[in-house]
This record gives C-alpha cells, sequence and structure tokens, in this order.
C-alpha cells in the first residue's frame, strides 16, 4: 500500500486531539515505553510533554548517542537553478517573485563542487527548482554524471519525478533524493501551489517511493515548519517515515525539520515554531524512530543547531549559500530575471532584468540562511562539543556499476500486506 | 593495568593474535579518543569501515580515520559496512585491496538500516567469491548454525555470529544458537555485536568463543579508555575460566560437606 493511501485512512483527528490534550500520566506512560506507536508521538509533542522537555531530551540524548554515537555528519547543499515553473507562496523562487535568475552550466556547477570539496565536503546535496526545460532530468543527469569522479556521495533535491528519471539519475550516481511534501493537509497545499506541476499533492507524495524503486539508498523528507498546524504536520511525517520504514526497508532514511525563513515574495509563516517547539520536535522524531537521520540545515542560529546536536541531529549542512553560484559567483555573467512567464511581467520584473544584466550581480538565495559561520569554525564547534564531524561516510565508486539495469536489482520487493 | 592471565592465543589464517579483543573503530567522539581506546584495550586486530576512509590513495585529510591506527601494531581488518548486497561487498573489499589495506575483510552486508542484521544469502555469495579471489574472509551473520558451517565449507577464516543487533547492548540474545556454532565449528568463532557490557564479552568467552569484537560499548562510554581496559579484562577472565572448565550448572545446591560422608 502506498503511503497516499495510508494517508487518507490515518486517524489524524483522533491524533491530533491527543496532542493537544495528553495529560501528565499519558506523556510519561509513552515516554517509558520501549516501543512507541503513533499515539505515543502524539502524546511526545503535545503540551503536557512540553512540561517535561528535560526527560524527553534526556531519552533522546540517550537514544541518539547509542544508535549513531558520538559524530554528526557534514553536507553543504549546492544550488544548480533558482528557474522554476512552480508558483508556490511560501518559496523565494516562486515564478511571480521579481527575482535574479540563473541555471548554472555544468563547468560553473563543477567550479562551485571543487569549491566546497576544498573545505571538506564530501557529501553534496544537489538543489534544483523545478524547471524542465531549463533544467530538466537531461540537465541533472549530466550534474550528477560529472560530479561523481571528484565527489564521493551526491544527493538531489529536485521536483518530483517518474520512477525511469529516478533510475536515470541513480544510474549517473546519485545516492540520496530530499523531497520534502511541504504540508500533509491537502488544503492548506491546494491553496499554497498555485500553479505548476507542484500541485500534485499525490504524484509529490510518492516521490519517496518511486525513488526507492528506482535505487536511490538514501531519502529525505519532511514538512515545511510555518504553513501548517506543527503538531498535525509532524504527526504526518512521523507516519510517512514508520510507512517508509516499513516498505522501503533497504533505505537510509531522514527527517527535516526545516522552519520556513525570510525569503523573497515575504511569506509570513501562518503558525511559527518557537524554539523550544522546534526541540520538542527533534526529540519526539528521535524517541518514536530510534534509527531515522534527523537533518537541520542553517535556516537555523548557531546557538540553537549547537544546542540541537545532543538531542537527535545527525547530518548539517554549513556555510550553506542558497542561490546558484553563491559559493564562487559562477554564473554571474548570465544571471537574469526571469522572463521565460509573460504573464507574469511587469515594469518591475522588466527594470530588474535590465540592472542584473548591466551590473552581473548575485543570484537571488531562496531564503536567507541564519548561521553564517564557515564549515571549518560549525567543525570545530562539533569537536567542541564532543563529536566528530565526519565529512564522507559513503563513496559512489563502492557502488554497483552504474547501470540502470544494476539500479533495478536494488528495488524494492513488493509492498508488504 | 591487571596481569594478563595468558590465555592461550588464537589462530585466523594461519595468524596468531594473543588479544581475543577485536575493536570496531565507529562511533568514537574523536579520532584521538579512538586510539586511546585501542591502546588501552590490547587489541591487535581493529575493523574499519571502508566507506569512512579515502581509498584513493590521495590521503584525504577529511577521510582520515586510517591514518590513525598503525598498522604496525594492528591488523586493520576492513569491513564493508553499508554494503546492500555481494557485489557492492566484493567491490568494497578490492577497492580496499588495490589501496593497500590488508587482503582480509569483516564481510558484512547490512541491507536494512535500522537493525544492521545481515542478510544471509548475500553474505554467503560474497564470501564465496571473495575466498575464492584470496581474501581472508571473516563474514558477519545471524546466529544461524546451518549458515556458519555453510560459510566455513565455501572457505571462511572464521565466523562472527551477533550477540543482539549492532549497538543494541542487549549481550548474548542468541546464547542457545552460539552454543551450537561454537560446538560444530571448525574455524574461529568471534561472537560480534550487541556487547553492551564487560560481563556479555566475558559470557562469549566463557561459552567459548574464540574471540568478541566490541565498539559501540567502547565508543560511547564516558570513558572509553577506561571501558577498553574493562573490556580486555573481561574477556581475559571469560577466557581462562573456559580453559579451565566451568563447573556445570545444577538446580539443586550440593553440599560441599557431603551427607553420605559418615560411610566412609
Amino acid at each position: 500500500m502506498s503511503f497516499a493511501i495510508e494517508l487518507s485512512s490515518l486517524p489524524l483527528k483522533a491524533l491530533l486531539e491527543r496532542a493537544r490534550s495528553a495529560n501528565r500520566q499519558s506523556v510519561l506512560a509513552s515516554l517509558a515505553s520501549n516501543r512507541l506507536r503513533l499515539e505515543d508521538f502524539a502524546h511526545l509533542i503535545s503540551p503536557a510533554a512540553a512540561d517535561h522537555l528535560e526527560a524527553l531530551a534526556r531519552r533522546a540524548h540517550s537514544i541518539t548517542t547509542q544508535r549513531f554515537g558520538r559524530v554528526v555528519r557534514l553536507f553543504a547543499p549546492i544550488y544548480l537553478s533558482n528557474e522554476c515553473v512552480n508558483n508556490c507562496a511560501y518559496c523565494g523562487f516562486a515564478r511571480s517573485n521579481a527575482i535574479r535568475r540563473v541555471t548554472l552550466t555544468l563547468e560553473e556547477v563543477l567550479q562551485e563542487a571543487r569549491a566546497l570539496k576544498a573545505q571538506g565536503f564530501r557529501n553534496l546535496l544537489l538543489v534544483a527548482s523545478e524547471h524542465p526545460k531549463l533544467a530538466g532530468v537531461d540537465y541533472l543527469e549530466s550534474c550528477v554524471r560529472m560530479l561523481h569522479e571528484e565527489i564521493p556521495s551526491l544527493s538531489l533535491e529536485v521536483g518530483a519525478l517518474d520512477t525511469p528519471d529516478y533510475q536515470r539519475l541513480v544510474a549517473a550516481g546519485a545516492e540520496g533524493l530530499v523531497i520534502y511534501q511541504e504540508t500533509y493537509d491537502r488544503a492548506v497545499y491546494a491553496e499554497l501551489h498555485r500553479a505548476g506541476p507542484k500541485r500534485n499533492f499525490d504524484w509529490r507524495l510518492g516521490s519517496p517511493e518511486r525513488a526507492y524503486a528506482a535505487g536511490f539508498r538514501r531519502l529525505g523528507i519532511g514538512a515545511l515548519l510555518g504553513l501548517n498546524d506543527w503538531q498535525s504536520e509532524a504527526i504526518c511525517v512521523a507516519a510517512h517515515a514508520a510507512h517508509l520504514f516499513r516498505n522501503c526497508w533497504r533505505s537510509y532514511l531522514t527527517i527535516s525539520v526545516p522552519r520556513l525563513r525570510p525569503s523573497a515574495g515575504h511569506f509570513r509563516p501562518r503558525f511559527p515554531v518557537t524554539d523550544r517547539e522546534l526541540a520538542q520536535l527533534v526529540c519526539a522524531f528521535r524517541i518514536f524512530l530510534p534509527d531515522v537521520g534527523i537533518v537541520l540545515s542553517t535556516r537555523e542560529a548557531a546557538t540553537l543547531r549547537d544546542g540541537l546536536i545532543p538531542l537527535g541531529i545527525t547530518l548539517m549542512s554549513a556555510g550553506s549559500h542558497t542561490e546558484p553560484g553563491g559559493y564562487t559567483g559562477a554564473g554571474h555573467e548570465h544571471v537574469h530575471a526571469a522572463d521565460e512567464f509573460p504573464d507574469l511581467d511587469d515594469s518591475d520584473q522588466t527594470a530588474r532584468t535590465t540592472q542584473a544584466k548591466n551590473t552581473g550581480t548575485d543570484a537571488t538565495g531562496q531564503f536567507d540562511v541564519a548561521d553564517n559561520r564557515s564549515p571549518a569554525e560549525v567543525a570545530d564547534r562539533i569537536r567542541q562539543l564532543g563529536y566528530e564531524p565526519v565529512w564522507k561516510d559513503w563513496d559512489f565508486a563502492f557502488g554497483e556499476e552504474p547501470t540502470v539495469e544494476s539500479a533495478q536489482v536494488n528495488r524494492a520487493p513488493a509492498f508488504s500486506p | 593495568m591487571p596481569m594478563s592471565m595468558n590465555s592461550s592465543p588464537w589462530v585466523v589464517a594461519g595468524r596468531e593474535f594473543r588479544s581475543r579483543l577485536i575493536l570496531g573503530t565507529g562511533k568514537f567522539a574523536s579520532p584521538e579518543t579512538m586510539r586511546e581506546a585501542l591502546e588501552a584495550s590490547g587489541a591487535e586486530m581493529v575493523t574499519v569501515a571502508l566507506r569512512r576512509a579515502d581509498l584513493s590513495g590521495q590521503r584525504d585529510p577529511f577521510a582520515n580515520i586510517l591514518e590513525y591506527i598503525d598498522p604496525a601494531r594492528y591488523l586493520v581488518l576492513p569491513n564493508t559496512s553499508g554494503a546492500m548486497n555481494a557485489r557492492e561487498a566484493v567491490r568494497l573489499a578490492r577497492l580496499a585491496a588495490a589501496a593497500g589495506l590488508p587482503r582480509w575483510v569483516k564481510l558484512e552486508i547490512h541491507p536494512d538500516p535500522r537493525y544492521l542484521l545481515p542478510d544471509p544469502i548475500e553474505t554467503l555469495a560474497a564470501a564465496a567469491e571473495l575466498v575464492k579471489e584470496g581474501f581472508t574472509v571473516l563474514p558477519y551473520i545471524n546466529a544461524d548454525p546451518v549458515l556458519a558451517k555453510r560459510l566455513e565449507e565455501v572457505g571462511t577464516a572464521a565466523v562472527m555470529p551477533l550477540g543482539s543487533p549492532i549497538g543494541s547492548n542487549r549481550g548474548l540474545q542468541t546464547r542457545d544458537q552460539l552454543r551450537i556454532i561454537i560446538e560444530q565449528a571448525g574455524v574461529p568463532v568471534v561472537v560480534d555485536a550487541g556487547l553492551g557490557a564487560p560481563s556479555h564479552a566475558a559470557e562469549a568467552m566463557e561459552m567459548g568463543a574464540d574471540a568478541v569484537l566490541v565498539n559501540t560499548a567502547i565508543a560511547v562510554a564516558n570513558d572509553p579508555r577506561r571501558m577498553a581496559m574493562a573490556f580486555k579484562a573481561a574477556v581475559e577472565a571469560g577466557r581462562v575460566a573456559f580453559e579451565c572448565g566451568l563447573p556445570a550448572v545444577q538446580d539443586t545446591a550440593s553440599a560441599t560437606s557431603p551427607l553420605t560422608a559418615f560411610l566412609e
């Protein structure tokens, strides 16, 4: 059974009721349980559990240490393109935003990757907004094929694709696929995703399963915190992860906890999540899913990031830029304002186009980062905290011969009943 | 430091080892901490995950775990952790050998990242291939006595059954199966995984295991160096007890002054 079907039969109302009104007794019982159910997870994200945050943190810390040891893996994103056919209300790259856009050439992507490699990164996340013409599968495949010669581990965060396209990317050397549902609430999703292929909720929801069938070794999921009630989203993410653990049993699964950051378009979080709530959520995910990787990006400030490591974070980005060419200035000379959509063109956008073309400037980032420390500074801090920063823990060269045929060998058996 | 109790050495593929404690090198807070624990443990064999090492020969400073392990002092036992199937494991072993590491391999194929339980089908296939290629193969397996014999038949140098899932600290949950494996084995048996306390290691040694492999319990201890010493002592104690022969366990008390002594 796909998760899309499971989601529609998830007793979300009842679970949310538990998350809102759990009492101290049920929180402590869930915390003490050895095999937590989704109901227990709901208790752990309740206001009553917030009163026991220290106890949650201790349990989460102990599980993290046992399962993952004293190590934190590091990665960096490379934004390949910020040209997009979607028009998502909360995203800086939405096509209606008058921003400076670019799709890096292969040479420029390599230049960015080498700069990151020189800083220590052996694990890169290639991020592209969705533009089938300017940054389609052919382009992504070429990027991966070129980069894996120099970078041991590559993951992708791109628009939802079909299984054969995912297979091409796996065969080219991609190891992981990250795709956030953004919100698991169909009504909110429909309202925020105003135009473009990303409007298709179910297609996006099925992406991790298609990616697994195509042979990706690592899968990343998450909800964008701030779009909808965080407890409701957390329950759905937890259910999604539990589903993937059962059905995609060969994959390493990660959950991200991204909070909305200021970006072009100036979308305001409708349901802000506080630092304490974020910490509680990280602990709850760790306790409910002891083996899930938890990712924390530079969306969060340094102090909070440092503090969350012992509570369950296993994978962190560092020194990130969210604009294509951000690490080396690659692509400056062909940055432009998007004018592929005349219907959205206005005088402001045209003016910016001219300005950008004249000055050779940075492309616009997806959002503002909050932790501006260099990768070396982050790594030093991780060591000070008593953890080893791990830059490399897989190498494409170890994998199977890159053919579509062998990628199919990794395919999951039929879904369990 | 406790004095060595002079237990007998054991032999793998013709090579003699005095220490019966093998250490894993994952999960440590720093490579320095790991090195101290290795020294304190008295281990002569340490296993390293190849996926964290640089095999390109370029001495990558960001993947330099091997530089903290003195190859003159320890036999580096490369492991194939991360491999999902036989082909990947074989490939990893070949790359390690090509990079100049010993032609020894701790064969680990655990496609399930949650419990890291080994895939018996892929492991047997990879073991057969690697033995053919001249590797000394030590396969990590579930405590399955038939699989242990099958692996021995294809020529592995040892078998490494688990006590309980990796990192679980649950001790010898597979006790009954381990007993059979040890009883039937024609190659050394190394109990690997799940040993969370020195007493677990001692129990495995008392049962007659030839050696144990410990990682998590030492790596995440508050003081890994001292915990390594504790495991060293436990392994030695357990082995000596096994060599002396432990008395049979009885259901009832047996008086040290027999009731029938008056008849003598």
